[in-house]
């Protein structure tokens, strides 16, 4: 695995203003954990679907342009970034099985159910990136 | 290398060496995974103790560190030299990396699933409106937590390991962790008010 470590201090890997992808996802975030909070409070009586299905979509959305935006930001750490992602990946994919794990136990079903799934992929790759975009914002991409 | 392992670094000179760093520290793993293996077992066995014994313990643990790091260690924290800084927080932040995340896994997923079990998140019970509050309140706390202190501390932790540090960025990004810790400290009040309420309704 390459050592993020070892690479050049090369400040922000871009040599001026970066792309805001930590910032999207964290809204993206913010969506989901509204989202959460409204299934929570209703549950375990099905809510209306309406406003967590359109938070789910805008999440998803503000978390697709953050993915895009890192894949257009040229001299962008992707080493460090990976390295960062997938280890946070598996804290996070963690809580969200516990989360779902509360849900099923609880008799959760159909498409609350779904729609609790969704928030939770999203939040269990929102925060990983976040995390990751963090980091590899002050790293270099070219090893020393 | 990964995410767990240490590099025993040496600044250059005659500079004091500088401390090794495990952003996740190894040792931890196996208590995680025995706590989280418990908790699981908890919620499907739907054990009133044990839930209860989850949620407090970790509800106790996760105010109490907030409180304190936000409005004791932060505020000496951001009166400390650089170095001193980034002596304390090798050694302090990798502790974070792995209690924060676990207490609050036991309080939500323990307390959601007692919650429940009680009836306190039926529309008609008296406490129904206290813990929708407390969903906003952790809300809040998580984005903030999740968005902006964890990534802060990781990155702080990514610095301190290159061969030079940027002393300025690790004060910058420190400033932030401090900042909202002091934010998830005070929000933690509002979680005494609003848990202490719905113990005694």
């Amino acid at each position: 695995m390459r050592e993020a470590g070892r690479q050049t201090v090369t400040r922000g890997a871009t040599g001026g203003g970066y792309p805001p992808a930590a910032e999207l996802a964290t809204v993206s975030l913010a969506l989901v954990v509204v989202g959460g909070v409204f299934m929570a409070a209703s549950f375990p009586t099905p809510p209306p679907l309406a406003l967590p299905i359109a938070l789910v979509a805008v999440s998803a959305a503000l978390l697709g342009s953050a993915i895009l935006l890192l894949v257009r930001w040229r001299g962008f750490a992707w080493a460090a970034f990976s390295l960062v992602v997938r280890w946070a990946l598996v804290a996070y994919v963690i809580s969200a099985g516990m989360i779902e794990f509360s849900f099923v136990r609880n008799h959760a079903s159909g498409w609350p159910l779904l729609v609790v799934t969704l928030m939770l992929v999203l939040f269990a790759v929102d925060v990983p990136v976040i995390i990751a975009v963090t980091v590899a914002r002050y790293q270099s991409s070219h090893p020393a | 290398m990964d995410m767990t392992s240490a590099v025993a670094a040496t600044a250059p000179g005659d500079a004091p060496p500088r401390p090794s760093i495990q952003i996740v520290p190894r040792a931890a793993l196996p208590v995680i995974a025995v706590i989280v293996a418990g908790l699981i077992t908890t919620i499907a066995g739907n054990w009133l103790w044990a839930l209860v014994f989850y949620h407090v313990v970790g509800g106790g643990l996760w105010t109490g560190i907030d409180l304190f790091v936000g409005f004791v260690i932060g505020p000496i924290l951001g009166r400390l030299s650089i170095p001193s800084r980034a002596e304390f927080s090798a050694r302090f932040m990798p502790m974070m990396v792995v209690i924060m995340p676990t207490v609050v896994l036991m309080t939500l997923a323990s307390g959601f699933q007692l919650a429940l079990g009680l009836g306190n998140l039926q529309s008609l019970n008296p406490n129904h409106g206290w813990l929708v509050a407390s969903f906003v309140v952790v809300g809040v706390m998580a984005t903030v937590a999740l968005g902006i202190l964890e990534p802060a501390n990781i990155a702080v932790l990514f610095e301190m390991k290159k061969p030079h540090p940027d002393g300025d960025l690790i004060a910058r990004l420190m400033r932030r962790f401090v900042y909202a810790a002091g934010i998830t400290g005070a929000m933690q009040i509002a979680t005494l008010v609003i848990m202490t309420r719905v113990a005694t309704q």
